[in-house]
């Protein structure tokens, strides 16, 4: 079972108490933009097999949204942290490069 | 090819079945191709039969991964059904669920296409209103459907409960032109009548990279070396955003799991296809006697074939609930399938930001009772580089142009 800890409240739950939120980092786009950058911001995904950057909100504990880095292809979870960042954190980063040396960094 | 029938079973009886051929040649891959398909399961062969079959075009090559048909195709639940609700949607699949009728006799191949009748329950009054508008809708679209009563319902399956202490059956959307047919089979009679054709059908070969050229497709590397085309098709369901990604381009698609079950064998006791979308399960009897059950997506993306066990959890529960009787079997296999799942649910049929590449993806929970029609239309865009009408609606642009063909909201949640 896939088992996140919420950088918040602490806990190491469990999905059935995790809502899943999809990609994290998307670039918002509103009224105004192009029907290619709302395309984007709404539809267009990178949905790869390996390492992703998600959205999670511990929906059955403190309520929180959250972000996470973990590897769609082997469940391996790299960590959580703060959903008020826009990108990922370095140290972060370095952890998944020196498990995953072939990955290409995030983008 | 030798044809299948009653005096080839006679014949091969008096000579200890030493005549019957192979099914499908295992050729190696030839230098190039009028046109390739990656992606040998039911979708990609389908669209190689049509190439051949409508549109004459039969240097073709189906190149895969695996082994045929052991993506998607053989891990769904073989329901078929075309009661939609939009427009697009139920041209496509009831083109399809007409195509499966004629299947066996078209391919000379058995696919057991058993047309049982498909009843998806109403169980709040607001699905109730919901099936009644999609019966409407059906009518209008030329799809047999009816709404039915709980005391017709519990007619065609004696074994429900009618009057469960949650969701009392109210009501169900019964088609009964649908039903089930064997899922391996539609993928090795596409294979067999392909190979007949002169169709490379191309195992254990992976797709490395898209070479192209002057922002058109020039062919493929692959495990087995570089190998030309004229035109490209992708059809490879759980895997298109990796291939996509080699051609060049980003997909409105997300990969995530759905898993099916089946129960240890029993004696008949349901003949018709039962689908519970408000508490989320659906089940039927295979012919072997094991009830085939299906239930719900994780919530995440995932590529390990592989569900996680609390909607397991959730789907019998809400079968036992359904189908008391069902409490104490045992359920003797488990599996999971990667399924592309679009904004709106709806699959993509389409051109894409490559020339002479096409795309075919998107089919999400519902793929398999899609095959024949899937096929016919994406062949047809492939020979003409234009859509047709089955496929015209199902073009990637719309998401751009919010064109959303909203099934997610009209079928439910069981596909």
């Amino acid at each position: 079972m896939l088992t996140l800890q919420c950088p918040y409240c602490g806990v190491q739950a469990d999905e059935t108490e995790l809502s899943p939120g999809y990609e994290a980092h998307l670039k918002r786009f509103g009224p105004g933009s192009t029907p290619e950058e709302f395309e984007s911001y709404m539809f267009a995904r990178k949905n790869p097999k390996g390492v992703h950057f998600e959205r999670w909100r511990h929906a059955y504990g403190c309520g929180k949204w959250f972000l996470a880095a973990r590897d769609t292809n082997t469940l391996e979870v790299f960590g959580t942290y703060p959903a008020q960042s826009s990108a990922p954190p370095a140290d972060l980063i370095a952890k998944i490069k020196q498990k995953r040396p072939d990955w290409e960094g995030y983008k | 090819m030798r044809r299948y029938s009653v005096f080839a079973i006679a014949r091969e009886a008096l000579r200890y079945h030493s005549g019957w051929e192979r099914a499908w040649a295992s050729p190696t891959p030839k230098a190039s191709y009028d046109a390739i398909i990656i992606g040998a399961g039911g979708h990609g062969l389908a669209t190689a039969y049509y190439l051949g079959k409508n549109h004459g075009i039969t240097n073709v090559a189906v190149i895969e991964k695996g082994w045929l048909g052991g993506g998607n195709t053989g891990r769904n639940t073989t329901i078929i059904r075309s009661n939609y609700l939009q427009d697009p949607s139920a041209a496509i699949y009831e083109k399809a669920r007409s195509l499966y009728e004629t299947m066996s006799q078209d391919l000379n191949y058995n696919v057991m296409f058993s047309p049982r009748g498909v009843i998806m329950l109403a169980q709040t009054h607001h699905e109730v209103r919901g099936y009644l508008r999609t019966a409407h809708a059906n009518a209008l679209q030329g799809v047999e459907t009816q709404f039915i009563n709980a005391a017709k319902v519990k007619e065609l399956v004696p074994i429900i409960n009618i009057d469960g202490p949650r969701y009392p059956v109210l009501g169900g959307l019964w088609q009964p032109r649908g039903g089930t047919a064997r899922h391996d089979a539609v993928a090795w009679g596409y294979a067999r009548a392909c190979s007949d054709m002169g169709m490379d059908i191309i195992q254990q070969c992976e797709v490395k990279g898209v070479r192209s050229e002057g922002g058109k497709v020039v062919g493929v590397e692959t495990t087995k070396g570089y190998i030309g085309t004229k035109k490209l098709g992708i059809v490879v369901a759980g895997h298109s955003g990796q291939v996509a990604d080699m051609a060049g381009f980003r997909l409105p698609v997300e990969a995530v799991a759905l898993q099916a079950l089946v129960s240890e064998p029993i004696k008949p006791c349901m003949d018709v296809v039962v689908m519970a979308n408000t508490v989320h399960g659906y089940m039927s009897q295979s012919d072997k006697g094991e009830m085939v059950i299906g239930g719900g997506t994780d919530g995440f993306n995932n590529y390990t074939q592989r569900g996680s066990f609390h909607h397991i959890e959730e789907t019998l529960r809400a079968l036992v609930e359904t189908f008391p009787m069902i409490s104490r079997l045992k359920m003797l296999r488990q599996w999971g399938g990667i399924v592309d799942m679009t904004g709106d649910r709806s699959p993509l049929i389409s051109k894409t930001p490559l020339g002479n590449c096409f795309i075919n993806c998107g089919w999400g929970t519902g793929g398999f009772k899609a095959i024949p029609g899937s096929g016919w239309a994406m062949a047809e865009l492939m020979a003409k580089g234009e859509p047709g009408p089955l496929a015209a609606a199902f073009s990637l642009d719309r998401f751009k142009e919010g064109r959303f063909i909203d099934e997610s909201v009209a079928a439910g949640v069981a596909h």
